[in-house]
């Protein structure tokens, strides 16, 4: 004879209400000491929609007549490819997808061929994340160049460039290519369990091939979730006007825009929480 | 001039150039060492490598630098620092003999513990490269490392975990939620420690006070640590924070060092400054180090080693400052360095078993990103070894997910399931205090109480209306 269990199978957690403060897996329940099997499904499954976003390769051809039609091209974007043959490569040889192969850079010369300077040449990267790059890539750059074609100042924008393979770093090599002032490389993030879709902004000041982290600034997390399309497109242009000014990037160029937030937060009274509030 | 290595295996010679090469070449193969162009060429290669290496005196190490003297000060210290007194019991093995030593009877908890000074990290390094997965795991159970400061890490038949209850944008609410969490599932006896998201002196400051907060409301036997750098710490004392322990991430090379920001003589300032502030009640250990393989690479600061040696000079840093944690974050720089679940778990044991043998307090960060060949089947298989391996902590996080991190690594159900299975405990003060605290309704066989706890019940209470989350 087995004795009927006076308690439940699965024990559900009293603070789940707390799931409203946080993303965080917190309150998952537990039977015995371990995941519900609904709990252990849901994170499999987001593992899967973010081993997903690494693997599956960009469609170039769809984001191409995408961004032609959102923000009214008059040329198609190049497409360019990294020395990075496919992803198994690219994800063990990091120095391969910083360079152009050989053959996309010939491309490239030849479209840059005139000499012309340019203000700004944007890179779109697929990275970590190809969906990341898919689905933010045309809002943002139409929310960007709306803000361009506004500014008092005039811009020179430089041929969009869509890259295949390839890493931030990549980005100088192009822009120093294109002859461009400044570059704005757009990747796709490491995905995150939560956020498969999360896009990178980085730009540097006058780009050229092998400058180090130091020279870029970065705006992380932009995706419907994280930072907001509007937001971060006014954070980069005030980045961008400041290199401008100032001529540099990276460390010596701060990002102004969250000096506010930073203060705010720093006040005593705000470390006040319910775990301590009596 | 340095010494080169020839050797002949049936029609083929084979040739390494130094020793540095000799070690790398004799490395289980791993993504990082291939991205550095110092990884055996080929199978056999490596274990002709194994064999050349097991016949070199161990007494070599000490003669022949790998970064010279002159260069880095991680060199200076570990020959500076080497004990020999404490070495002459294995002065006349070879790296093959010291392995057979090690796993030997003559080699108890006891004697491990009075030769650790007389080894040096390259010598800890050579030998692992050496040894199978389960001799790493054997010897590491011998050697016992134990640090205290409001508890004590480290004791046999103990495994602490770190509670990680990071967030996004820092939100002391979500924080505190994650906390909470934690707290009922068993978890922070190693530290409660938050990777701050804006990095700066104010931000950690207001996290240090939020912790400490509520450390002392529901008197937890632990410490906190909030993870920025070390000057950021330093300055955060300055202003009169409640520091715990001071946080560092550290390298094996005077290099990897300095792309960090700092030098030895930062961190003997910081140990000292933390020390000041006497808040520790049990022991005076005021330091956590966080490693990994790949770090110097990754930095361009590994002078042509391979990653494992360079990660165990780092403890020779760990160790010259007493800390109570060192932590090697093992999957969390990536498939370049470490590409799948057999590298990482690989990589792992080989940590855990270096920092043991050289006295270092080790626990590990078990951990992957998604764009590594691994899972949580690989993450459940090193948690297993290293439990069974006798590791002093492991992280602990809300189902395996870091929000602000973007990784995986171990959740506060994981830590109870190792401690379940291979029947160790949570640090014996935290242990008290959980069953004060009733949040275990038997705690000999971890069985949590089904019920919320009258004293959190109470605070539940206080959650705001409107959730500022979204």
């Amino acid at each position: 004879m087995v004795d009927k269990p006076t308690s439940p199978i699965v024990v559900e957690n009293p603070w789940e209400r707390l799931n409203a403060f946080t993303d965080a897996r917190i309150g998952l329940g537990r039977a015995g000491v371990s995941l519900p099997t609904s709990k252990l499904l849901a994170f499999q499954l987001a593992h899967a929609q973010a081993q997903d976003a690494v693997h599956t390769p960009l469609d170039v051809d769809a984001l191409a007549s995408e961004l032609t039609a959102a923000l009214d091209l008059s040329e198609a974007p190049i497409r360019l490819h990294s020395h990075a043959q496919d992803r198994a490569m690219y994800l063990q040889r990091p120095d391969y997808g910083r360079r152009l192969n050989d053959e996309t850079r010939e491309c490239l010369q030849q479209a840059a061929a005139s000499q012309q300077r340019f203000d700004l040449a944007v890179v779109i990267v697929d990275g970590l994340s190809a969906l990341a790059v898919q689905q933010n890539s045309a809002p943002f750059l139409s929310t960007l160049y709306q803000m361009l074609g506004s500014d008092a100042a005039d811009w020179q924008l430089a041929p969009l460039t869509i890259v295949e393979q390839g890493r931030v770093a990549i980005g100088d090599e192009i822009g120093a290519l294109l002859n461009a002032e400044a570059v704005l490389v757009m990747i796709g993030e490491r995905p995150g369990l939560s956020s498969p879709d999360s896009l990178g902004l980085y730009m540097t000041w006058a780009p050229q091939p092998g400058l180090k982290d130091d020279r870029r600034n970065c705006i992380s997390n932009v995706r419907p979730a994280g930072l907001q399309i509007e937001e971060a497109a006014r954070r980069f242009f005030l980045l961008l006007k400041e290199a401008r000014q100032l001529k540099v990037s990276g460390v010596k160029l701060k990002d102004r825009s969250e000096d506010d937030v930073l203060e705010g937060d720093a006040a005593p009274s705000s470390i006040r929480n319910f775990l301590v509030a009596d | 001039m340095a010494q080169t290595y020839h050797t002949t295996v049936g029609s083929r010679s084979y040739c390494f150039a130094s020793l540095a090469e000799l070690m790398a070449k004799a490395t289980p193969p791993r993504s990082g060492d291939r991205l550095a162009g110092v990884m055996a060429e080929s199978a056999e290669q490596r274990v002709v490598a194994q064999m050349v290496l097991a016949e070199l005196p161990l007494t070599t190490f000490l003669n022949e630098a790998l970064i010279p003297y002159e260069d880095d000060e991680i060199t200076r210290l570990i020959i500076d620092d080497h004990n020999a007194d404490a070495f002459a019991p294995i002065s006349h093995l070879t790296v093959g003999d010291f392995r057979n030593w090690l796993l030997s009877d003559h080699a108890t908890s006891e004697v491990l513990a009075e030769v650790k000074a007389g080894i040096t990290p390259e010598m800890a390094a050579a030998v692992s490269k050496l040894m199978r997965n389960q001799d790493l795991i054997l010897v590491a159970k011998k050697c016992r490392v134990t640090t205290a400061f409001r508890n004590t890490i480290g004791l046999p038949g103990r495994l602490a975990t770190r509670l990680q209850p990071n967030h996004p944008t820092d939100d002391v609410t979500g924080i505190a939620a994650s906390i909470l969490d934690g707290l009922l599932y068993g978890s922070g006896d190693a530290v409660i420690g938050i990777n701050p998201a804006t990095d700066n002196v104010a931000q950690s400051v207001k996290l240090m006070r939020l912790m400490d907060e509520v450390i002392q409301k529901y008197q937890i036997p632990t410490q906190s640590c909030v993870l920025t750098h070390v000057t950021n710490t330093l300055e955060a004392i300055e202003q009169g924070a409640p520091v715990d322990l001071v946080f560092q991430s550290i390298g094996g090379t005077e290099a990897t060092n300095r792309s960090f920001g700092f030098d030895l003589s930062t961190l003997a300032e910081a140990e000292a400054a933390a020390q000041s502030l006497n808040r520790g009640t049990v022991g005076r250990n005021v330091m956590y180090f966080e490693t990994g393989q790949g770090s110097s690479l990754s930095a361009d600061a590994h002078h042509g080693l391979d990653q494992q040696t360079c990660e165990a000079r780092a403890y020779a840093v760990a160790r010259k400052f007493n800390p109570l944690l060192v932590n090697t974050v093992v999957g969390f720089i990536g498939p370049e360095y470490l590409f799948d679940g057999k590298e990482i778990t690989r990589a792992g044991l080989e940590d855990h078993f270096c920092g043991k043998l050289l006295g270092v307090p080790m626990g590990c960060d078990v951990c992957y990103t998604n764009h590594a060949e691994a899972d949580q089947n690989d993450m459940d298989n090193l948690l297993t070894l290293l439990g069974v391996a006798g590791c002093n902590f492991i992280m602990g996080i809300p189902g395996s997910d870091d929000i602000m991190l973007n990784y995986q690594t171990t959740s506060f159900h994981d830590a109870l399931y190792a401690r379940r299975v291979l029947g160790l405990k949570a640090a014996p003060e935290f242990e008290c205090w959980l069953e004060e605290m009733q949040i275990f309704q038997d705690i000999s066989t971890h069985r949590l109480n089904d019920q919320l706890p009258a004293a959190f019940a109470n605070s539940l209470r206080h959650l705001p209306q409107e959730p500022r989350h979204g």
